[in-house]
């Protein structure tokens, strides 16, 4: 034995604070751009997705009834765990054929995201909601809430920063999220469901499955206790989650993979809309 | 319907005050396209009847494929002049158009109620107060848009704008639909109900009267196959529709594979919650007007009446006394509370669920009073012993029958509110300040009415959650249906 043998890691998804292999037994295969073997990821089925649902669905009461300022501290300390592991991000990346100052570009733009949107726990109601100067004797206001479970595709061009805004953007607002990574985007959602496992953000409320979407677009779609798609997707998959959202009218975000990340709409509470409901409340005031 | 409670009025006949005004009405209506009333294409009508008489008023032009291509177009020509408009100038429009339907008002109360059939005291005292209100409103939001629009300095229309309305409060969902988007920079296509075409005609004529560019607003008329024509359209930017839930998952569906914008405010099961500390002199009257306000022809009529068990017994027989007084008739009757059921096909849909509420088990209650001979009509309705699961438990009526069912605790109310697909309104009645926020923050609807019920405002965001649709109506929330979403560029 000249040297010491790498120990690979066994990929497995992340669902209910678990990380449990897909039921399917079902594998698929990581390479790189030089063609070589990194990894055999699980290839997450129908079943695997209703059992992230199921696990998200519950997740979601707690998590939204945590107070706001809680959920901003929870997420900010998120933000501090992966910085702590940014070259593990880079390397990861990098393994896979991209550049280091593209990889380093990716992972510092989610930190940043992400402590901003956590920023945004305890403010985006002010931003999104109103009082409503109603003409009658009444107290009127319409304000923001979770929407539910949220179904999310990060893009395979940014895939940290993409990942990190849609987390931060569902999670600031008090929905749970379980993201469906391609398999060529998705060791760094991987990566963050290792540091999400020992951070404070409680079981189920993230969840990573890594299959092709195509495969899972239509059953999280269709699946009434979702709520929300919000997806980097085009073409055949854009259309299929469309589509199977107007059988149960689920409100669906798609916005192009090739999006810029670096932008300011991430941040802002139009993104964050997205990932809410309004609710306008009518009350009389007399003595 | 605010008649005094009080069992001596019970026996009172009230002297018939019928509305004097006379309007006239054309025999033959056409589209209004590019600014001029034009004949359909293929010279194709239909006939519109008072359904409280079944008397023919008039006879409206159908709107096939060219004639849609036709609205479609003058929309697209007339988006690039009325964006390049100034803001104020924009909203100065819609403060015309707001003041031309204040001094038309009666004229326009008495025509909504001849063609749907809703009683006059409602479309005099609330509809056309309404409608000018929102054109009002949204005039003066036209210049303050990049107050709004969070993601721009420079806030723009999406563009061609299909709009297509139901007949429960025609000329108020024209305002709803028409308002917002001119304010936003948008040109409108709008389609009427095909019960309910003759107010948004008269719409048009104002628009003429206000020297609103040609094309900036057309009104085209017809059924649903014209409806699904314009919102297919491939030369249109946005959707908007008002209506039932399966035609909207249909124009979702349609929508889909295209870049088209949408916003849907569709149908509802509202849960009414009365708890046994309410105020119950204002909660029988709030529960009246949840549900036979307008027929029970509201999306977010209050139809599930769910009253706490202790008070239950006592607030159902109050809820049967005040049911007897509500007067069935004529509906420019300025005494009438109840008018006709807008259409033959609506009557039968209601008839029809009514007597899958008795065949599933469900007790039926209505008032015993002469209806007149000729007409559309429909009896208030009240169905006591209702499970969850019954048809008349979960399925829209449209109509003004109301299924009761009781609970004991808050938790079991709001379990039950919840039970249904739909979320598009919520009441509650309680004097207790805490548990009425408590129970608002967990209904799953989009508007919640606090010991009040069926209150609107322009200035107050209306749509719904889940099934019930998604996009709001009026209010600052409203103008994003109508402003292009800017995001991040695209690499």
């Amino acid at each position: 034995m000249k040297k010491r043998a790498e120990t690979l890691k066994t990929w497995k998804l992340f669902i209910g604070g678990a990380f449990p292999r897909s039921e399917s037994g079902r594998t698929v295969e990581l390479r790189s751009t030089q063609g070589k073997l990194i990894a055999h990821l699980c290839d997450a089925s129908r079943k695997d997705f209703r059992e992230a649902v199921e696990s998200a669905r519950v997740a979601q009461v707690g998590w939204s009834a945590a107070t706001p300022y809680l959920r901003g501290q929870v997420l900010y300390r998120f933000a501090e765990m992966i910085e702590s592991r940014r070259m593990e991000f880079v390397d990861a990346r990098q393994l896979l054929g991209t550049s280091a100052r593209v990889a380093k570009q990716d992972v510092e733009c989610g930190i940043d995201r992400l402590i901003s949107l956590a920023g945004w726990s305890d403010k985006a109601a002010m931003i999104l909601g109103s009082q409503n100067p109603v003409s009658g004797p009444f107290y009127n206001f319409s304000a923001v809430e979770p929407a539910g479970v949220v179904v999310a595709i990060p893009s395979i061009d940014a895939p940290l920063s993409s990942t990190l805004s849609l987390i931060g953007g569902a999670l600031a607002v008090g929905n749970s999220i379980i993201l469906v990574a391609h398999p060529e985007c998705a060791v760094q959602p991987l990566l963050l469901a290792e540091v999400c496992a020992c951070s404070d953000i409680p079981a189920g409320v993230v969840n990573v499955l890594t299959t092709d979407p195509s495969s899972l677009a239509k059953t999280a779609a269709e699946h009434r206790d979702v709520r929300v798609i919000a997806a980097f997707a085009s073409g055949r998959v854009r259309h299929t989650l469309r589509a199977g959202a107007a059988e149960n009218l689920k409100r669906v975000s798609v916005w192009p993979p090739q999006s810029d990340l670096s932008t300011d709409y991430w941040g802002s509470p139009t993104f964050l809309a997205s990932f809410t409901e309004l609710k306008t409340v009518w009350m009389p005031r007399s003595l | 319907m605010i008649i005094p409670h009080s069992s001596t009025t019970e026996d009172w006949d009230y002297a018939s005050a019928p509305e004097s005004l006379k309007v006239s009405v054309a025999e033959v209506h056409k589209l209004f396209i590019g600014g001029k009333f034009v004949k359909a294409a293929d010279g194709g009508s239909f006939p519109t009847v008072n359904p409280a008489t079944e008397a023919p008023l008039a006879s409206i032009a159908n709107a096939g494929e060219k004639d849609v291509d036709r609205a479609v177009r003058a929309a697209r020509k007339a988006l690039r002049g009325w964006r390049r408009t100034k803001p104020l100038e924009r909203g100065k429009l819609l403060y015309r158009i707001a003041r031309r339907i204040q001094e038309r008002s009666r004229e326009l109360a008495v025509l909504e109620t001849m063609d749907g059939g809703k009683p006059i005291r409602e479309s005099r005292d609330v509809d056309l107060p309404l409608t000018a209100a929102h054109f009002f409103h949204h005039a003066g939001w036209a210049d303050k848009l990049s107050y709004v629009a969070r993601q721009s300095t420079a806030p723009d229309g999406i563009g061609v704008c299909a709009q297509v309305i139901p007949w429960n409060f025609p000329l108020m969902m024209a305002a709803w639909k028409i308002a917002p988007a001119l304010a936003c920079g948008n040109t409108v296509i709008l389609k009427p109900a095909e019960t309910t075409s003759l107010t948004a005609l008269r719409l048009a004529e104002i628009l003429q009267e206000v020297d609103c560019p040609p094309g900036v607003v057309n009104i085209i008329t017809g059924a649903g196959d014209t409806g699904r024509l314009l919102v297919e359209h491939s030369d249109v930017d946005k959707v908007a529709f008002t209506g039932s839930t399966s035609v909207g998952k249909q124009i979702a569906r349609s929508c889909a594979g295209s870049k088209k914008r949408l916003t849907l405010e569709l149908g509802g099961k509202g849960p009414h919650i009365v708890f046994a500390d309410a105020p119950i002199d204002q909660a029988i009257e709030g529960v009246v007007r949840g549900i036979w306000f307008n027929q029970g022809h509201v999306c977010c009529a209050g139809s599930r009446l769910l009253v706490e068990e202790s008070i239950a017994q006592d607030f159902i027989r109050r809820i049967r006394d005040r049911m007897k007084m509500i007067r069935v008739g004529d509906p420019l009757d300025k005494n009438t509370d109840l008018g006709a059921i807008n259409s033959l096909a609506q009557l039968n849909t209601i008839k029809g669920l009514v007597e899958t509420g008795v065949r599933e088990g469900a007790d039926r209650f209505d008032v015993k009073c002469a209806l007149p001979e000729r007409g559309f009509w429909h009896l208030p309705t009240l169905f006591t012993r209702v499970q969850p699961s019954h048809s008349i438990a979960r399925e829209e009526i449209f109509g003004p029958v109301l299924s009761v069912m009781t609970f004991r605790t808050p938790g079991e109310a709001i379990a039950r509110a919840n039970d249904t697909p739909y979320g598009l309104s919520a009441g509650v009645w309680t004097n207790k300040a805490s548990k009425a926020y408590e129970m608002a923050q967990q209904l799953r609807a989009g508007v919640v009415w606090l010991n009040c019920f069926n209150e609107f405002d322009p200035a107050s965001p209306f749509g719904g959650v889940r099934e019930s649709g998604f996009g709001r109506e009026g209010g600052m929330q409203g103008l994003a249906a109508y402003l292009r979403e800017e995001i991040g560029g695209v690499r």
